[in-house]
């Protein structure tokens, strides 16, 4: 009878119910192993060592560019024509950074203003982005409907459409549209693409539907379901979309149809500045850096909740 | 009165009417700024257009010019294929086993070492640092740190001599290669359900190689068919590093994107738009076949 007892009761270590028994070693709380490498099962302590030594290596082989973009932005002017190319600096100023700021001091229209414009083109297009293509993907992915299979074989086809053909009919389609000096005619094209929609879909994918259909059963209704239920599972991937997007928008050139100066992005400002003579070089290598910080940021903020978010997964169908 | 009643038939219709609010905007703008463009390119292909004048009709004109009358384009597909079959496998092969290799690693690092993979990507690639790396004169950084070793006697020519650009145009690729892929696999990985491995360890799963075919691989499979799709147009539409010029040496290298953007700058969009046609119909059935590989995976 205790045996029997003992063996119930031996695999209930920890929860709110437990009952009591004289047993002390079922009284013990359970204790979860502390160890570093023991979150998954089938690894070995040296496997991920030597992985991580490897990456290491890697990674900083992989820094090279940005190592190099910077020690450039702070080398005087002679070091940076010098020959043969150095690839680290030997006497670091920060005139490049001093005189870029000097520069833009002068200008007609404020730096600020341009640096404004940027921040409100990327984060309508990345708003839109987010927005249009989850919820395409919502409909091609958990709803049934007839055009669905067409639709989305054309999605998949138009992965692979290729620029140099389209950007001047594109050109021309916009024109027909009166797009001077508005925005739409920059932030538009970077919004629907195929593989943000795909991507995001492809996640929901993996959604087990049955939970979907527990919640239409409970009342919601499918733009609830859509917030509250689907969004937060994938969001991995829409933050993924997020920093693609902030990389394609941030460094956009304004283009042909914005001529208003005051509505320029800061890549344009900056190029009125670094364009004019050879001698702006070491202003632009400073400007670079600066351009990179918004990226930078953006990456560490997505990823960081794309790490975050798998502990939020965990639903079984 | 009578109340009305809708018959279940056209009840259901007009039950999936939120779809429309949910595909609706996507698609106008999908359609506006994808499709139609794509759409008028491929019927610039028959006809002769120099971006002023309205498109004049010539039929099959620029097809027959493509592969009858100039060589241009017949090598320039040769070359862009050739890359297209090293290089995107290859490319493929490292994203992944990065992704996969930062995925093992505990989260902390994880997050630090993907920053140090992806800031190329971020910072506008290695482009830069290959024309220092690989300058043609004594004073490039691998010309001059092999004269130091003495194994060569002259500066090696990178961008002259024909017989070493393939080779370095494919390593300064995979280089390159870390990029949108990358991240996506990593996303992909990131979000796989952990019971799975547990589920996988009591059905016998031993090693991480086993787990890698029996569950990584089949549970991110919609992920793998996106990657390969980016990763055969990337490689089709292949720009080769400026280091090499434009034209290069002996028309070497010469891809079908370069063949594109100097038919471009001749105003000849009805030239363009065919050679365009034909790497989408490659593209296209190249996906298939992938597409269909990828599908026996883990199986």
């Amino acid at each position: 009878m205790t045996e029997e007892r003992q063996a119930i009761q031996a695999p209930v270590k920890k929860g709110l119910f437990r009952k009591k028994s004289k047993d002390p070693d079922a009284q013990k709380p359970y204790v979860k192993p502390k160890k570093i490498f023991a979150y998954r099962v089938n690894r070995s302590f040296g496997g991920d060592l030597v992985l991580i030594l490897f990456l290491l290596a890697v990674g900083i082989f992989m820094l090279f560019p940005l190592v190099y973009m910077v020690s450039n932005s702070l080398k005087p002017l002679y070091e940076l024509f010098l020959f043969p190319p150095t690839l680290f600096v030997r006497n670091p100023t920060f005139t490049n950074y001093t005189d870029l700021f000097n520069y833009s001091g002068n200008m007609s229209v404020p730096m600020t203003k341009y640096f404004f414009n940027s921040v409100y083109i990327s984060l309508v297009a990345t708003a839109l982005a987010v927005i249009l293509c989850s919820m395409a993907a919502y409909a091609v992915s958990k709803r049934e409907f007839r055009a669905k299979g067409p639709i989305f074989e054309f999605i998949r086809l138009s992965l692979m459409f290729t620029a140099p053909a389209t950007s001047i009919v594109n050109y021309v389609i916009i024109a027909k549209l009166d797009p001077v000096d508005k925005y739409w005619p920059v932030i538009l094209p970077t919004v629907a693409l195929p593989l943000y929609m795909y991507m995001i879909k492809n996640f929901m994918d993996t959604f087990p539907t049955s939970v979907l259909e527990a919640a239409r059963i409970d009342g919601a209704n499918e733009f609830r379901i859509f917030l509250q239920i689907l969004m937060p599972a994938c969001k991995s991937s829409w933050m993924t979309v997020i920093l693609f997007v902030v990389q394609a928008t941030w460094g956009l050139d304004t283009g042909a149809f914005v001529f208003k100066e005051e509505m320029k992005s800061i890549k344009s400002g900056f190029s009125a500045i670094t364009s004019v003579s050879q001698q702006r070089y070491g202003v632009a290598c400073a400007q670079q850096v600066i351009l990179l910080i918004i990226p930078l940021v953006t990456f560490i903020i997505t990823q960081s909740n794309v790490m975050a978010s798998l502990a939020t997964s965990g639903m079984k169908d | 009165m009578k109340k009305l009643v809708l018959k279940p038939s056209v009840k259901r219709k007009f039950q999936n009417l939120d779809i429309i609010v949910f595909l609706g905007p996507y698609l106008a703008v999908f359609f506006m700024f994808t499709i139609l463009p794509v759409i008028i390119s491929y019927f610039i292909a028959f006809t002769n257009f120099n971006t002023m004048d309205f498109p004049e009709w010539v039929g099959l004109e620029n097809y027959r010019r493509l592969f009858l009358e100039e060589e241009y384009f017949t090598m320039a597909l040769q070359t862009s294929l050739v890359l297209a079959a090293i290089s995107g496998p290859l490319n493929y092969i490292v994203a992944f086993a990065c992704s996969w290799c930062l995925n093992e690693i505990p989260s902390r690092i994880r997050t630090i070492l993907t920053m140090f993979f992806y800031i190329p990507a971020l910072s506008g690639g290695f482009t830069f640092i290959t024309d220092l790396l690989f300058s043609s004169d004594r004073y490039g950084f691998v010309n001059s740190f092999l004269l130091r070793l003495n194994l060569i006697d002259d500066p090696i020519q990178w961008a002259v001599d024909t017989d070493v650009m393939i080779p370095l145009c494919i390593v300064i690729m995979l280089w390159n290669a870390l990029g949108q892929q990358f991240l996506i696999f990593l996303s992909s990985l990131q979000s796989i359900d952990r019971s799975l491995y547990e589920a996988a360890a009591v059905d016998g799963v031993s090693n991480r190689w086993q787990e890698l075919y029996y569950v990584t691989l089949p549970s991110i499979k919609g992920q793998l068919i996106l990657n390969a799709i980016l990763t055969i147009t990337s490689s089709m539409t292949m720009v080769i590093p400026t280091l090499f010029g434009s034209p290069t040496q002996d028309y070497k290298l010469y891809t079908l994107t370069m063949l594109q953007n100097d038919y471009t700058a001749r105003m000849e969009m009805g030239y363009v738009s065919a050679v365009a046609s034909i790497v989408l119909l490659i593209s296209v059935l190249l996906n298939k076949l992938i597409t269909f590989l990828i599908s026996k995976v883990g199986t």
